[in-house]
């Protein structure tokens, strides 16, 4: 099967180690989520992938090829990140044409298409947008350039909200027709939930969890209740994380839960992916 | 449709439909609508889609024409609501035989209010 694999990646920053021993696979035609908080190695893992710049150790290949100065290779990946690689004074369709040349199959109607229903004038300059149209003008680019690998590091920084739904509506709309493997790296967990097939978490420079997104659901849930008597059921449980108010407490929990065993005035639900991150990357 | 944590979403999805069919939205021998569609609606991956769709095809509620689209079965509104007057004790007589159980509402209590309704 087509894929990317990062196989015993690691990367040093002068005496900060930011990424140790990362072992991934992309598969061709998935969406993954990429979690991490700032500074858990996230976008560096991405730059990477994308040789922008170079692991001390490991490697990637893409489809089997060796990704390294690899043009093949690298030709298939597109990474959506902050830096701006377009040179100064350029007009947005400028850009469009431009992008073109490194990424023959990048559709240059569906882009000016895009453009019109985010509201973006494509007359203006690249370097003189707003936070949220610098980052529509980078979804645009990412959605329009057809390449099988597409990485978008914060695509939504800076989007208002009805930007952000018409942009998932956009994504979810070209994946559906023509897939393509997408990872996506967030901080806006909840909403990109529903868009995952699977989960990749990254803690301090490690991948802490990779599988999808039902799977790692059903890891985990919360007991809330009298403080007493959450106590007492999660004895010898694996608990990830607690709160309380008063006498009231919720507990987090690893692993399932038989809701018939589950003493009468105890509440349990499910967590979702938002919490369980929270909890996983506490600390 | 509106997701909650409880169940996972391609559950939901299936269940989504069978609510539009037990109340007409999709009729019998109707076009429902697309994978594609439904996720873009919704916002969800398409697999999540699929699969939930699946359930329905699975269990004849809805058949696929080859090219077409997929389509309501004959029968799937009795289908369906049989299954839930099945179900309608478990998930919600129990439930509430429960609250009223805390609250120390008695069953004479409860046979009065539904009269009074």
């Amino acid at each position: 099967m087509n894929c990317i694999e990062v196989r015993g990646v690691t990367k040093d920053y002068k005496n900060t180690r930011a990424l140790n021993n990362i072992n991934l696979t992309f598969e061709e035609n998935k969406i993954y989520g990429l979690l991490g908080r700032n500074g858990a190695g996230k976008s560096t893992l991405l730059k990477i992938i994308s040789n922008r710049i170079f692991s001390n150790s490991g490697s990637v290949t893409v489809d089997g090829e060796n990704a390294m100065e690899n043009d093949k290779a690298l030709s298939k990946i597109y990474l959506m990140s902050e830096s701006n690689l377009y040179p100064p004074k350029l007009k947005i369709k400028k850009a469009f044409k431009w992008t073109k040349e490194f990424y023959p199959d990048f559709d240059v109607e569906y882009a000016n298409r895009l453009a019109k229903e985010f509201g973006l004038n494509v007359n203006k300059n690249t370097r003189s947008l707003s936070t949220g149209y610098n980052s529509i003008f980078k979804i645009i680019i990412a959605l329009s350039v057809n390449a099988p690998y597409v990485f978008l590091d914060e695509p939504v920084l800076g989007l208002d909200a009805n930007h952000r739904d018409l942009f998932y509506r956009c994504l979810i709309e070209k994946y559906a027709e023509n897939p393509f493997c997408c990872v996506i790296s967030t901080h806006l967990i909840e909403e990109v939930s529903t868009v995952i097939e699977d989960v990749v978490i990254i803690k301090n420079g490690e991948v802490i969890r990779n599988q999808t997104r039902d799977s790692l659901l059903e890891t985990g849930f919360t007991i809330s209740g009298a403080a007493g008597a959450v106590d007492e059921f999660i004895k010898g449980r694996e608990v990830i994380g607690t709160d309380s108010i008063g006498g009231l407490k919720t507990a987090y929990v690893l692993g399932k839960v038989d809701k018939n065993e589950v003493p009468d005035g105890l509440e349990v639900s499910a967590m979702d992916l938002q919490k369980l991150f929270v909890q996983l990357t506490n600390s | 449709m509106e997701f909650e944590n409880e169940k996972p979403i391609f559950v939901q999805i299936a269940e989504g439909i069978e609510d539009g069919i037990l109340t007409g939205a999709f009729p019998e021998e109707s076009r429902i609508p697309s994978i594609t569609e439904f996720s873009v609606m919704y916002k969800i991956n398409p697999a999540t889609a699929l699969k939930g769709i699946n359930i329905l095809v699975d269990s004849g509620i809805v058949y696929k024409k080859r090219g077409v689209g997929m389509f309501v079965a004959e029968g799937s509104k009795e289908k369906l609501a049989k299954k839930r007057r099945d179900a309608f004790f478990e998930s919600y007589i129990k439930k509430m035989l429960a609250e009223a159980g805390r609250l120390g509402i008695t069953k004479e209590e409860i046979i009065d209010m539904l009269k009074g309704e």
